[in-house]
């Protein structure tokens, strides 16, 4: 089977000449939900706007369900791919909720009823129909990063990238948040370093480094090798027993 | 941060004046006030007119005529400089309560003063009745260049969001004992408003980024038709016309 989303060999420098990213390869099945785990500058913003186009990488290849990513097929690659940024703020800029879901389908040519039954659904899977008509600056930051998360669902992406989805969240936010992911049936790659959140959502993590992935494997396997968090720079919150997660 | 508060100079309702479509209103506001400043200043009985026009307006659309009241405050600052007209003005003067003052200055001041007020009513029963995101389609729909319409949505999307990081900012710089009270102390008040710059600049390239994500190549989409129907435009431009009827015969009466 095709995987949704296949990284193979890419490397990447900024035009100041950062060297980001450093031959990174993996590949994520459908269905999957992956958490891609490094600390700040490890390279997994870089790697995330590789996956839809916005950079395109100095050497190797990006494939969404078989699709290279390249210029001449942006639009489609920018349907297949959905992200939801960190601040939902970046994300929200019309002056409606139900007008900002809307953005994103309208620009692949939906109009009228369908657009709206896309609209309606987006909004009903994050739990969100009651504000369709309000401005996004009217509701609080946890309502907004669902927003923001509909948005992308109503062009029903092939993927799912999540960019700290549990960042500036209150614990109650952050729960239903978690609940409305592990809803969701889409491919999900969550980039993260909020370790307990990719342990509960994510059966698969990845490790990123210095622009290259150092570990691959089941995230709670990954998360009792202390080793290798240190090595990396992750760490568990105080009072988590990383025991514990073997038992699991 | 941010939840609750509805914009400020909107009040929402249901009557006819907040179902109209917002580009008529838009229309017939604008018509009206032209209509109100071509009227000869020396008519009194027509502005008389005009503002008891507005006045029904603004109760068919529900506005209390207090909080009318209280908004036109914001042309206070014009206002003042009427007032200094009738003592600055040159030619024939009059005395009023023992005051010389020039007889065009205060038929200048008046001028400005009838007007002014007749055009802020009618705008602010305009931004009483339409949510901003409608005074931005409606604006839309009479072909302001689309561009200028997003811009002008963005501003409106974003003010909020730099006022709070203007306060965050702030209370940041107080909390660690600036205390501005002398002009040589605005370094740091200065310093704060280019760092302002820079991260608004910098959302402003993120925003893009999100935008292109979701498949933006350079227009907006056109969501829904708001169309007016010819029965609408019937309905909001009876004021205007009825403003350009006494403006014309102000112009017909006039000695």
């Amino acid at each position: 089977m095709t995987p949704a989303l296949e990284v193979e060999g890419v490397a990447f420098a900024y035009p100041d000449g950062h060297q980001a990213l450093f031959g990174v390869s993996f590949a994520i099945q459908r269905g999957e939900r992956v958490a891609l785990l490094g600390p700040n500058g490890a390279g997994k913003t870089t790697l995330v706007l590789q996956c839809n186009g916005v950079l395109l990488p100095g050497a190797g290849r990006v494939t969404v369900t078989g699709l290279p990513v390249a210029t001449e097929h942006l639009k489609e690659i920018r349907r297949r791919v959905g992200i939801v940024f960190q601040d939902p703020d970046d994300q929200l800029f019309m002056p409606t909720v139900a007008e900002d879901v809307a953005f994103g389908p309208a620009n692949l040519g939906l109009r009228g009823a369908e657009l709206e039954t896309r609209v309606k659904a987006a909004l009903a899977a994050v739990g969100m129909e009651e504000h369709a008509g309000r401005p996004p600056h009217h509701l609080s930051f946890g309502q907004r990063r669902r927003v923001a998360v509909a948005t992308v669902l109503a062009m029903e992406p092939d993927i799912l990238i999540l960019d700290e989805p549990s960042s500036n969240l209150d614990p109650a936010s952050r729960r239903e948040l978690a609940e409305i992911v592990t809803g969701l049936e889409v491919t999900i790659l969550m980039v993260t370093h909020d370790l307990p959140y990719a342990l509960q959502l994510c059966p698969r993590a990845l490790v990123m480094n210095r622009g290259a992935i150092t570990a691959d494997g089941p995230t709670a396997e990954l998360l009792a090798d202390a080793e290798l968090l240190a090595a990396n720079r992750l760490e568990l919150p105080f009072g988590f027993d990383p025991a514990a997660l073997r038992a699991r | 941060m941010g939840a609750g508060h509805a914009h400020p100079l909107y009040l929402p309702g249901t009557s006819p004046l907040h179902r109209a479509r917002p580009q008529c209103k838009i229309a017939a506001s604008l018509l009206f006030v032209l209509a109100v400043v071509a009227t000869p200043r020396e008519a009194f009985w027509a502005f008389g007119l005009y503002a008891v026009a507005l006045a029904g307006v603004a109760t068919v659309g529900r506005v209390p005529l207090t909080l009318l009241a209280r908004r036109l405050v914001i042309e206070l600052p014009f206002l003042l400089f009427a007032v200094f007209l009738p003592f600055v003005g040159q030619g024939e003067r009059v005395e009023v309560l023992g005051v010389p003052m020039a007889v065009g200055g205060l038929w200048g001041a008046w001028n400005i003063v009838a007007k002014g007020t007749l055009g802020v009513a009618a705008s602010a029963i305009v931004a009483a009745t339409t949510p901003v995101a409608e005074l931005l389609r409606g604006l839309e729909r009479l072909r302001l260049p689309k561009l200028l319409v997003t811009i002008a949505g963005f501003m409106v999307r974003y003010a909020d969001v730099i006022a709070d990081e203007v306060r965050r900012m702030r209370i940041a710089r107080i909390s660690r004992g600036h205390d501005p009270r002398w002009i040589w102390q605005a370094r740091a008040v200065a310093a704060s408003a280019g760092t302002l710059f820079i991260r608004s600049y910098e959302r402003g390239e993120r925003v893009y980024l999100a935008m292109v994500s979701r498949g933006y190549a350079g227009a907006m989409p056109v969501l829904e038709d708001l169309g007016a129907t010819r029965a609408q435009w019937l309905a909001a431009l009876c004021l205007p016309a009825m403003a350009a009827l006494v403006a014309a015969t102000a112009w017909g009466v006039r000695p």
